[in-house]
């Protein structure tokens, strides 16, 4: 006997705990099950690329922040690298070291919110609570060197905005040492779950096919096996003179979407011990004129934030304000297949893929 | 102190039979005072086990817990209810006004009224009815209704979802519930919960009945809709469940039902498999009731512990477990017991 | 795949489009009606399977849309950028070729106000359905609200 059953809309958002944002997707359901999702971003759209256009170069470097703002240092870094690329400006190498230093802590930042909010999905609140108590030891370093914890404006066009202040090295090398055991208590409450793991295990496997088809980038393309980093791929400042791992899932399901992440934190710390090792002296900014004046042209570069690619399109016309300046958000374009991931799955797993997708809606929205 | 309250009972007893009242009339008083008692203790149980959750949790999570109102911030969810109670009560436009507003008020009514039958102490027992279990079981299970009601009357599309995960989530895990603790019924041939304490006098049947308790937790923790089965309430997806409409006081009873209903079952975990009023290693100086309570706080401890620990379950996992774990193994529990006693009566008598 | 030099592609791509414009950067510029084979072409015999970014910019008198697209694991990437007329602005939309097109073209028609051709789903993303203007444009004045 088969049950007549009627589908449902219910409208996930813009308003729900676990959308991690202002975040809205119209499901159909029916009873538990999802038949149709409709995802629909853009409730915190700010218009940034249109407000960069009346603001001068370095004006923009705020608005970046605001992008992802868990990892403010990779946005500031994206769109710097891609007005020096314009420019052309040397960037002095301990000033390369740096944005390395805390943009791999600003990485680790991100991921650790990424996996405690991910925690909180799955319904086990302390996971969330652990991993913020050691984000705020970064939240600390982040302040000690930039004056901002969670918007640094740090970095500048052709350096960085101050050299590292007295006390930062050791705390940081403090806190690097530090974070295996960190990760081996998320393990113990997190990852080991059995409950967890029959949540996330075998949840929404990606293809890796299908990941490069829908351009996926970041955790998310690597859970599923596909090997592309931009750190190593295309080494962008001084990421060719670390040695380090580029973490891989095998199955692409929601639980190697997370696991990655925890990988990745150990091969961020591994880099920042390493660049902590080699940090040379000297100025920790280029030859950049006071005000500055790219020559007519345009650039495109791409940074490995912690969400994916960050691209960033800088179009100048000759004046003092960028022409046309476009970010390529990597949440943005990973959200792009969530459509036909949720297709089946449970509202339950809405939450769980969502979560492994880890969104940041300033980002989607910029 | 042992017999503290069954001397204050007494003590009532005899002052209103001298006062030249008719039997029945002292029965009756007295049993509505017993009432009273336990509807004081309950609420207050209620109110402060908030307090003790908020402190058991942020212990767990590295944090403090509430520090400010009175010492410890032991007045915190005095304070609380007291916000709550000022708060406005909204009533949705196009909810069933009735239904929403009955909801809040019955929802206490099935922990208070299966707490009548659960013996608090030696002799410590409000009603001592000869089919104490068999109460327990149907009447808890009613609050199912009324969330359900709750659920549907909000007109609110993740009340009614988490309305019909409540239908499910009971009706699955009732089975589990009832077959574990007929292995205890099985091993003691009554329904009295006095008598089954009595029973434990030299071991516990948590000792006899390992499995039985095992499954009783479990399905004892769905049946509170707690953690890992708070696929009810299930915060990070369908954001409070039935309760999402309910503001200021309405929210706030179902919120202390929740601690009413973890109350009740970790006393009748107390009563089936941890002897009760018995007290352990032969340290009687500690009155029975003390220990009694000791007991159900350790329960509720445990609960707490395994909330801020586990991540939710899925509903079709929830309902994979409790059909084809639970249940066979309740009732393999049952038919292991059935054989053991047959044996042991066989051979020892 | 083996794979060629980035100069030997460009020249090769050069010969078999004539329409492709070669700048001193490396940005090739395709006409929009030879775009959508030439993308196919670079997907499928050049091995440049990841599109990632996808937009454009106003030049008052044309738009120009931009594409990058370059190779997993691959440092190799190219900067193809198409001009579109201002009047009529439709070019073919990269979706059949790589499926990660879809939210970014959804984008780029939300705010700068380009119809890409053969788009599953065109529809406004980040702006309010009933918004009947394109922000990016430089013409674009908001009216009411602060400066």
């Amino acid at each position: 006997m088969t049950i007549k059953t009627e589908e449902f809309l219910l409208n996930l958002g813009p308003q729900h705990p676990s959308t991690h944002g202002v975040f809205r997707i119209i499901l159909t359901l029916d009873g538990e099950t999802v038949v149709k999702a409709v995802p629909v971003p853009g409730y915190l759209h700010r218009g940034i690329e249109k407000l960069a256009e009346s603001r001068t170069y370095t004006q923009v470097i705020p608005y970046t922040d605001r992008l992802d703002y868990l990892a403010g240092m990779l946005m500031n870094w994206g769109y710097v690298y891609a007005v020096e690329k314009l420019m052309n400006v040397e960037v002095p190498e301990r000033a390369e070291y740096i944005r390395v230093i805390v943009g791999e802590l600003a990485r680790i930042a991100s991921h650790l919110v990424a996996t405690g909010a991910y925690a909180a999905d799955i319904g086990g609140l302390t996971g969330f609570i652990y991993t913020f108590r050691d984000r705020e030891d970064i939240m600390d370093l982040l302040e000690m060197i930039s004056g901002a914890r969670l918007t640094p404006s740090y970095m500048r066009i052709g350096g960085v905005a101050a050299d590292i202040p007295d006390g930062f090295i050791e705390k940081c090398r403090r806190f690097i040492d530090y974070l295996p055991d960190a990760i081996e208590e998320y393990n113990g409450l997190i990852t080991g779950n059995e409950i967890f793991q029959a949540r996330t295990k075998n949840v929404a496997v990606l293809s890796a096919e299908k990941a490069i088809d829908m351009s996926l980038s970041g955790p998310v393309l690597r859970a599923s096996g596909v090997n592309y980093d931009l750190r190593k791929a295309r080494p962008y400042s001084v990421y060719d003179r670390f040695e380090f791992e580029v973490p891989l899932g095998t199955k692409g399901d929601c639980f190697d979407r997370y696991y990655v992440r925890l990988l990745e934190m150990e091969q961020s710390a591994k880099i920042i011990r390493q660049a902590l090792d080699q940090l040379p002296e000297g100025p920790i900014k280029g030859k950049v004129p006071k005000v500055i004046k790219p020559p007519k042209g345009e650039a495109y570069a791409e940074i490995e934030s912690s969400k994916g690619i960050m691209g960033t399109y800088v179009v100048s016309d000759g004046s003092t304000n960028p022409y046309r300046v476009h970010f390529r958000r990597p949440s943005f374009v990973n959200l792009g297949y969530l459509d036909e991931m949720l297709k089946g799955w449970k509202i339950a797993d809405v939450i769980a893929i969502l979560g492994s997708i880890d969104i940041v809606l300033g980002e989607v929205d910029a | 102190m042992e017999n503290l309250f069954v001397n204050m009972a007494s003590g009532m007893r005899s002052l209103l039979a001298s006062a030249g009242l008719p039997d029945a009339a002292t029965n009756f008083v007295l049993m509505f005072l017993k009432l009273g008692a336990i509807l004081v203790y309950i609420l207050i149980s209620a109110l402060w086990l908030v307090y003790m959750e908020r402190k058991v949790s942020a212990y767990m999570q590295c944090r403090i817990g509430p520090n400010r109102v009175g010492p410890l911030g032991l007045l915190q969810t005095t304070a609380d209810i007291g916000k709550l109670i000022s708060k406005e009560f909204i009533i949705p436009r196009c909810a069933d006004k009735k239904l929403f507003l009955l909801g809040p008020i019955l929802i206490f009514m099935p922990p208070l009224a299966v707490f009548a039958v659960a013996p608090f102490g030696k002799d410590m027992v409000a009603i001592d009815m000869n089919i104490g279990v068999y109460y327990f079981l149907a009447v808890a299970s009613l609050s199912t209704v009324i969330v359900w009601m709750a659920g549907w009357a909000s007109n609110n599309k993740y009340s009614l979802i988490g309305g019909m995960r409540v239908v499910a989530q009971m009706v699955s895990y009732e089975m589990p519930l009832i077959l574990s603790i007929v292995g205890v019924i099985i091993l003691t041939g009554t329904l009295n919960m006095s008598e089954i304490i009595r029973a434990q006098e030299d071991v516990w049947f948590i000792f006899l009945q390992p499995l039985g308790f095992l499954i009783y937790l479990i399905a004892g923790v769905a049946e509170t809709n707690r953690a890992p089965f708070d696929l009810v309430e299930g915060e990070s997806e369908i954001i409070c469940g039935p309760f999402t409409e309910y503001s200021g006081m309405g929210f706030a009873m179902f919120f202390l039902a929740e601690y009413a209903n973890v109350v009740l079952v970790s006393v009748m975990a107390v009563t089936l498999f941890f002897g009760g009023w018995h007290a352990p290693l032969g340290l009687t100086f500690i009155p029975s009731w003390i220990w009694f309570l000791l007991k159900v706080y350790g329960m509720i401890f445990l609960f707490m512990w395994f909330r801020w620990t586990y991540p939710r379950i899925r509903v079709d996992q929830l309902m994979e477990f409790g059909w084809k774990v639970l249940v066979p193994l309740s009732i393999a529990n049952i038919f292991v017991t059935g054989i053991g006693k047959y044996l042991y009566q066989t051979i020892r008598w | 795949m083996s794979q060629k030099p980035l100069s030997e592609i460009v020249e090769e791509l050069r010969s078999k489009y004539p329409g492709v414009e070669v700048s001193e950067q490396g940005t090739l510029t395709v006409p929009p009606d030879t775009l959508v084979a030439f993308m196919r072409d670079l997907k499928e015999n050049y091995g440049f399977n990841y599109l990632t970014n996808v937009t454009a910019a106003d030049y008052m008198e044309y738009f120009e849309t931009v594409y990058d697209v370059s190779i997993v694991g691959e440092p190799h990437m190219f900067h193809i950028k198409t001009k579109v007329d201002r009047n009529s602005p439709v070019v073919p939309s990269m979706v059949p070729i790589w499926g990660g097109a879809i939210w970014q073209e959804r984008e780029v028609y939300d705010l700068m106000g380009i119809t890409f051709k053969d788009h599953p789903d065109l529809r406004r993303i980040l702006l309010d359905d009933a918004w009947t203007e394109h922000p990016l444009r430089k013409d674009y004045k908001y009216e009411g609200g602060r400066e």
